[in-house]
């Protein structure tokens, strides 16, 4: 991709500050967004997706959570620098996030009605106050372009009142009511059953296709990533291991962790179900030395639990964080992972 | 619609809670020791006098029947007359009770202000100095007894900077307004005298401060643990993220969800502030319904002992009702399940 980036994390750290010590939660993350494009963020749970973007819109619930370094640049500004009325520029507007289970992300005692408006209210254009009226007109056209009938009833509604597939949908107009330049959507569907999760997803495409709005998705699964991205970043205990564009990382995987993942996929076709991979993430308040992965992985070396890799170009377009790539234009390497036949 | 008719039957449930404490109290004054009628026509009373006068008070019929005597005079009003006074229970139940609900209300305020926003102030600012100052003075109000702070009030804002007086509800130079309603402050405003209503605010100052230290240090935890619980709940970060101001965030999305503990919590203690207020009520010479029911308990004045309780648990029952009101409007999970309950 040519051009600025729209969105630039740099380098990012976050640590937990828990009684005992501190959870360094992330550890050096590094993701680049552009303008329009669509952008997978894939890793098991914990490893820090949700984390990170909170983090870029800076809503970690401070002050446990603690951003002890990195940048994070939006239209080449840095968000944690900004004041609150900058910031207030960018949320919403700039940048909007679908929270990961939409039960969760509604408030309990507030009608839909009340909600909306407060988030279409601030949607404006600084400067301009919206009559009554005007709120509750806004919020309904933003309840239709999700495809929800019935939305004058709906805003009257509380949150236990709806289904789950209404409530995400519910997100998804909120977040999309300013008419954001990057959509952040963490694990759109999940909390849903497959056939709803799929409107959903589908729903989401349409609206950032009509839109040219460019999108990070957070997901653990490499099927939904695969159908609907540019480029995937893979996220190992809070460390960015591999990122590459789409096609390419399907094809050619050179992350022991990204080999693993991809072996961990049922595949329809024969073979068999992976056993995964062995072994656990680690505890955060005291992470592996050197490489995060050293502890699970198959390929382990000495300078992987001495020394902790840095992405580099493996090859072009195509970046990798681990000691079997030393240099540039690597031919990958296969990791073998055990998968059981018959499953 | 339907949310009254949840609170009419929330009305009606709290009629058959009335009755089974007035079966209990029945119970008890009827199995302590002395006989009732021997107590109330006094010891030099020949044998004869006694016995009609347990003819009279239905003591020769069964616990059932009497208890059903006693229950259709007290439905009309009657409660027996006090040995003690001896004027009808009810007449000193009227008198007294206004005084102890007016402390008790000004107590329920100060509780109620006072302790969501000082736990609002510790939940913004957890774990700075602020929440540190907060929580000592809580876990102070928490195990200090109300008397201790009335006697310190006392002898402090009373007699050393002689700010505040220290006894009764209103100045013994100025007459009392006419009773509308018992309450001292309501009754001078509606007199239209507001000398009498500051000098009425200046008595009530110090006493139903000290009654609310307890309910208030409660508050402001509850508030502050709940608070700082929601603060860290996903929908306080997609508000924030969704760029709504900090302001509104905290004032108003977060502040609703946070209340609904507290004000369970503060109910109870505004109803058990009534009956506790018995020591400030002497400490402050305050004539009111805790310090007539423990004379009446020290004299064995049964009938003044059963209307005060009976009037306490009232109290209990109508706060009760209060806080189902302000839950169900602040909480609509809880209003929404009681309907489908139906």
């Amino acid at each position: 991709m040519s051009g600025h980036p729209l969105l630039e994390i740099k380098d990012l750290y976050v640590q937990f500050n828990v009684y005992g010590g501190a959870l360094k939660v992330l550890d050096g993350v590094n993701i680049e967004v552009h303008p329009g494009e669509k952008v997978g963020l894939v890793g098991e749970t914990g490893a820090g997706k949700t984390t990170t973007m909170k983090a870029v819109l800076h809503v970690l619930p401070e002050p446990a959570a603690q951003i002890t370094g990195g940048e994070i640049l939006f239209d080449g500004q840095d968000i944690l620098k900004m004041v609150p009325s900058q910031l207030k520029q960018i949320r919403g507007k700039g940048i909007a996030m679908i929270f990961q289970d939409p039960t969760l992300a509604l408030n309990p005692v507030f009608t839909v009605g009340e909600q909306m408006s407060a988030v279409v209210q601030y949607s404006m254009e600084a400067g301009r106050n919206l009559t009554k009226r005007e709120v509750r007109e806004r919020s309904i056209t933003t309840l239709k372009e999700v495809s929800l009938a019935d939305p004058e009833r709906l805003l009257g509604n509380y949150p236990i009142q709806l289904s789950g597939g209404m409530r995400q949908r519910i997100c998804i107009a909120m977040a999309l009511a300013a008419r954001p330049k990057l959509l952040i959507a963490d694990e759109p569907g999940t909390s849903l059953d497959v056939t709803i999760q799929d409107q959903v997803l589908r729903l989401l495409d349409e609206l950032v296709e009509k839109r040219n709005t460019a999108i990070i998705l957070i997901t653990h699964s490499l099927g939904v990533v695969r159908e609907r991205t540019d480029r995937v970043y893979v996220m190992y205990a809070g460390n960015i291991v591999e990122n590459a564009p789409t096609t390419q990382l399907y094809s050619r995987s050179f992350h022991p962790y990204t080999q693993g993942l991809m072996a961990a996929v049922p595949k329809l076709t024969g073979g068999g179900v992976s056993d995964g991979i062995p072994g656990r993430m680690p505890a955060y308040l005291n992470p592996p030395q050197g490489c995060r992965f050293s502890p699970r992985c198959p390929r382990v070396m000495e300078i992987c639990r001495g020394e902790k890799p840095m992405l580099r170009e493996a090859s072009p377009g195509h970046q990798v964080a681990c000691f079997l790539y030393p240099r540039g234009n690597e031919l990958e390497i296969n990791t073998k992972w055990n998968v059981s036949s018959g499953g | 619609m339907r949310f009254l008719y949840f609170f009419v039957r929330r009305f009606l449930h709290s009629i058959f809670v009335l009755l089974g404490l007035s079966v209990v109290i029945y119970v008890i004054s009827r199995i302590v020791p002395g006989d009732p009628a021997r107590m109330a026509v006094g010891y030099q009373a020949p044998q004869w006098v006694v016995n009609n006068m347990r003819e009279y008070m239905h003591l020769n019929d069964t616990i059932p029947v009497q208890f059903f005597y006693w229950l259709r005079s007290a439905l009309s009003g009657d409660l027996g007359i006090s040995l003690l006074t001896r004027r009808p229970v009810i007449d000193d139940i009227r008198q007294v009770f206004p005084a102890t609900l007016e402390l008790a209300l000004y107590a329920g305020l100060i509780m109620a202000i006072g302790g969501i926003m000082l736990g609002t102030l510790s939940a913004h600012h957890k774990d700075k100095w602020v929440d540190n100052v907060v929580r000592v003075f809580a876990y102070m109000g928490i195990v200090t007894p109300a008397f201790v702070f009335g006697i310190v009030f006392t002898l402090v804002f009373g007699f050393w900077l002689n700010w505040l007086p220290t006894i009764g509800r209103i100045s013994p130079d100025l007459t009392s307004p006419p009773v509308v309603t018992g309450l001292m402050t309501v009754d001078s405003l509606l007199a239209g005298k507001p000398l009498i209503f500051i000098d009425a605010v200046k008595h009530l100052l110090m006493p139903s401060i000290a009654l609310a230290m307890a309910g208030l240090s409660q508050g402001a935890r509850i508030t502050r643990a709940t608070m700082s619980d929601n603060l860290g709940k996903d929908y306080i970060a997609a508000e924030r993220a969704l760029g709504i101001p900090e302001r509104q965030v905290l004032w108003k999305f977060l502040l609703k969800p946070s209340l609904i503990p507290t004000v369970s919590i503060l109910g109870l203690d505004i109803a058990a502030a009534i009956g506790n207020a018995f020591l400030l009520e002497l400490i402050f010479s305050w004539p009111g319904v805790s310090r007539y029911g423990v004379r009446a308990m020290l004299a064995k004045d049964l009938n003044a002992i059963s209307a005060v309780v009976l009037i306490l648990g009232l109290a209990f029952v109508v706060v009760n009702i209060c806080v189902d009101l302000v839950v169900g409007i602040l909480d609509p999970r809880i209003r929404l399940s009681a309907q489908r309950n139906e």
